[in-house]
C-alpha cells in the first residue's frame, strides 16, 4: 500500500518535471522561432494587430535586402579571420606558457605568473583606450590586425592550460627527456598532443568570445567593410529601426554559422565552455 | 648564481624563459602598460589626437558631482540585484530538473545553452521586437500598451529579463555538474528516514551544491558589473529611456568614444574596477561564511 502511493507520487513528480522543463524550453526557443517566422514576413504582417503568426509566403527578399544593406560576405570573412588568428595565437602562446609555468623551473616564474593573474582579474575595458590609441598610432585602424590585436595573448588561456599541464604526470616528460628529446621536443611532440580536450575547449571559448564581442570592434573598425558580424548588426539596427523582418533576417544570417557549428559539436561546445567556467 | 646551476637546469631555465616570452611580452604591451596609462589618463584631459594635459583630480570631482554618473552606478547595482538572484534561482531549478531521471536530457541542455553561442547583438534584435511598444508580441499577448524599452519604469526590467534568459543555460550546466557530484548515498540514507523532498533540498542539496552556487554567483556578479553589450543593443543612445538603464560601461563607452573624453572615461572605468574589487571582497569573506566545504 505504502509502496504504491510512493510510486504514484514519484510518477506525478516525473510528469511535473517534464511539464516544467518543456514549458521552460518553449520560453527559451520562442525568441528564435519568432525571429525565423518574422524574417519571412512583410512589414505589414510583422506589424499587424492581432499578430500574424505565420508569414503568408517565404519572403526571401528580406534576406536580400539585409545583404545589400550590409556587406555580409565581408563581415563573415572579417569575423572568421579574427576568430582564426585569435585562436591560433591563444592556443600557440598559451600552450607554450602554460607548459613552462606548469613543468619547468626558471627564475622569475612566480612574478611572471603574477602578471598573468593580474590581467585575468581586470576587466578588458580598462585596457581599451590605450589599446585603441596604439592601433591608431600604428595606422592600423580598420584592419583585420586591429580586430585581432587585444586577443594576441590570452592570460586566461595560459591559466587554463597551465591547469591542464599540471594534471599530466611529470614522469611522462622525464621519460621523453631521457629518450633524448630537448625541452621543446618534449613539449611539442609528447606533452602538447595530450592536451587535446583542453585545447578544443580553449578554441571554442576564444571563438565564441571573439564572435560576441561588441565594444572593441565598434571602437576600432568604423569602416562598414571591416566590421564584424556583431558590430555590423549594431549598424543595421540604426538603419532599419522599425523594419523588423529585415532586422530579423540580418540577425539570422549573423547567427547561422555559429549555431550550425554548435548543433554539430554540441557536446564539445557545452562541456568546453563549461570547463572554462568562471571567466 | 647562474654558475651554480647544472647545465641541464640552465637549459631548462632558458627554455622556460623562451616559452613564456611571447605571452609576457604581449601582456606587458597589451595589458600592463595600458593599465598604467589608463590610471594616468584618469588624471588628464584629452586635448584630441592623443594629446593629454594633467588636470589632477578634476575628472573625479566632476564625476562625483555628475547625476548621470551616479544614476549609471545605481543602474549597474540595480542590474546586479535584478539579474543575479533571480538568474541563480532559475538556473538551479533548471539544473535540478535536468538532474532528475528524464529522457531527452541532452536535447533540453542543447536548447537552454543555445543563447550562449548567439552574439548578444543578434539575439537582442528579436527581443527589441518582442518588447516593442507598438508592434511587440508581448503587449499583444497581454493586451497591454507598455513601452517595454522606451518607458523609464520598465526598460531595466526588460533588459534584466533578456540577461537572465541569455545566461540560464550556462549557469544551469555549471550547477548541474555540481549536483552530479553529490554522492547518491546521501539521498538514499535520507529517504529511509522519510524526509520530504523540500526538507531534502534544504538539508542535502543546497549545502552540497553551495560551493558551485557561490562560484556561479561571483561570476555572474563580475559580469553584471561590467554589462555593456546587451544594454547597448537593447537601448540605443538616442532612446530617451537610456539614462534609466545606462550602465557604467555604457557611460564609459559614450564618454570615451562618442564624446571623446578619454580622461573622464578612464575615471569611470577605474571606479568600475573598484566596484569589482568589492565583489572580490565579498568573494573572499563569503567563501568562509556561506560555503559549506566540509561535508
Amino acid at each position: 500500500m505504502k509502496n504504491s502511493s510512493l510510486e504514484a507520487s514519484q510518477k506525478r513528480m516525473t510528469i511535473l518535471t517534464y511539464v516544467v522543463l518543456i514549458a521552460a524550453a518553449l520560453i527559451m526557443v520562442f525568441p528564435f522561432i519568432w525571429m525565423i517566422l518574422t524574417s519571412f514576413k512583410t512589414v505589414a504582417e510583422s506589424n499587424a494587430t492581432p499578430p500574424v503568426i505565420f508569414p503568408s509566403a517565404f519572403r526571401w527578399e528580406n534576406f536580400k535586402e539585409a545583404i545589400t544593406s550590409l556587406p555580409f560576405i565581408k563581415l563573415y570573412i572579417n569575423t572568421a579571420l579574427m576568430i582564426l588568428f585569435r585562436v591560433i595565437c591563444a592556443v600557440a602562446f598559451s600552450s607554450m606558457a602554460g607548459y613552462a609555468f606548469a613543468m619547468l623551473n626558471f627564475r622569475g616564474k612566480k612574478l611572471l605568473f603574477g602578471i598573468v593573474l593580474v590581467q585575468m582579474s581586470l576587466p578588458s575595458q580598462i585596457f581599451i583606450i590605450p589599446q585603441y590609441q596604439m592601433v591608431a598610432k600604428m595606422g592600423m585602424a580598420n584592419t583585420i590586425f586591429a580586430l585581432v590585436f587585444p586577443g594576441i595573448v590570452s592570460a586566461f588561456g595560459v591559466f587554463f592550460l597551465r591547469q591542464t599541464y599540471m594534471g599530466i604526470p611529470k614522469e611522462i616528460g622525464e621519460a621523453a627527456y631521457l629518450d633524448g628529446c630537448n625541452q621543446w621536443q618534449t613539449f611539442y611532440k609528447v606533452m602538447f598532443p595530450l592536451t587535446g580536450t583542453s585545447v578544443a575547449a580553449l578554441t571554442i571559448f576564444t571563438a565564441v568570445f571573439a564572435y560576441s564581442d561588441l565594444m572593441w570592434p565598434l571602437v576600432v573598425n568604423s569602416d562598414l567593410n571591416m566590421m564584424t558580424l556583431s558590430s555590423g548588426l549594431a549598424t543595421l539596427r540604426g538603419q532599419f529601426s522599425t523594419n523588423f523582418p529585415v532586422l530579423m533576417a540580418g540577425s539570422l544570417l549573423a547567427m547561422l554559422p555559429m549555431v550550425i557549428l554548435y548543433l554539430i559539436f554540441q557536446r564539445q561546445f557545452i562541456e568546453g565552455i563549461a570547463s572554462t567556467g568562471g571567466k | 648564481m647562474n654558475n651554480k646551476l647544472s647545465p641541464a637546469a640552465r637549459r631548462e631555465e632558458n627554455w622556460g624563459w623562451i616559452m613564456v616570452a611571447p605571452t609576457i611580452l604581449g601582456l606587458v604591451i597589451l595589458n600592463l602598460w595600458p593599465f598604467v596609462q589608463t590610471i594616468y589618463t584618469a588624471f588628464c584631459e584629452h586635448l584630441g589626437f592623443g594629446h593629454y594635459q594633467f588636470v589632477g583630480l578634476a575628472n573625479f570631482t566632476r564625476m562625483f558631482q555628475n547625476a548621470e554618473f551616479w544614476k549609471a552606478t545605481w543602474n549597474t547595482i540595480l542590474f546586479c540585484i535584478l539579474t543575479v538572484p533571480m538568474g541563480l534561482f532559475l538556473s538551479l531549478l533548471v539544473a535540478m530538473l535536468l538532474n532528475a531521471k528524464i529522457k531527452f536530457k541532452g536535447g533540453f541542455r542543447t536548447i537552454f545553452f543555445l543563447p550562449l553561442v548567439c552574439a548578444p547583438a543578434a539575439v537582442t534584435m528579436v527581443w527589441r521586437f518582442i518588447f516593442n511598444g507598438e508592434y511587440g508580441i508581448l503587449n499583444q499577448i497581454f493586451g497591454t500598451h507598455i513601452g517595454w524599452i522606451t518607458d523609464p519604469k520598465f526598460v531595466m526590467v526588460s533588459c534584466a529579463i533578456v540577461a537572465i534568459w541569455s545566461n540560464i543555460g550556462y549557469d544551469a550546466v555549471l550547477l548541474l555538474a555540481g549536483l552530479q557530484n553529490i554522492p547518491k548515498t546521501l539521498y538514499e540514507a535520507n529517504s529511509i528516514d522519510g524526509a520530504g523532498k523540500v526538507k531534502q533540498f534544504f538539508t542535502i542539496t543546497l549545502p552540497m551544491v553551495s560551493p558551485t552556487l557561490f562560484v556561479v554567483m561571483i561570476m555572474r556578479l563580475m559580469s553584471a558589473v561590467k554589462v555593456y553589450d546587451l544594454i547597448y543593443m537593447m537601448v540605443e543612445d538616442t532612446n530617451p529611456a537610456v539614462t534609466s538603464v545606462q550602465s557604467l560601461m555604457y557611460l564609459f563607452y559614450r564618454s570615451s568614444f562618442v564624446a571623446g573624453e578619454r580622461g573622464y572615461g578612464s575615471a569611470i572605468v577605474i571606479w568600475t574596477v573598484l566596484l569589482i574589487g568589492l565583489v572580490t571582497v565579498i568573494q573572499f569573506y563569503g567563501q568562509k561564511k556561506w560555503v559549506n566545504y566540509d561535508v
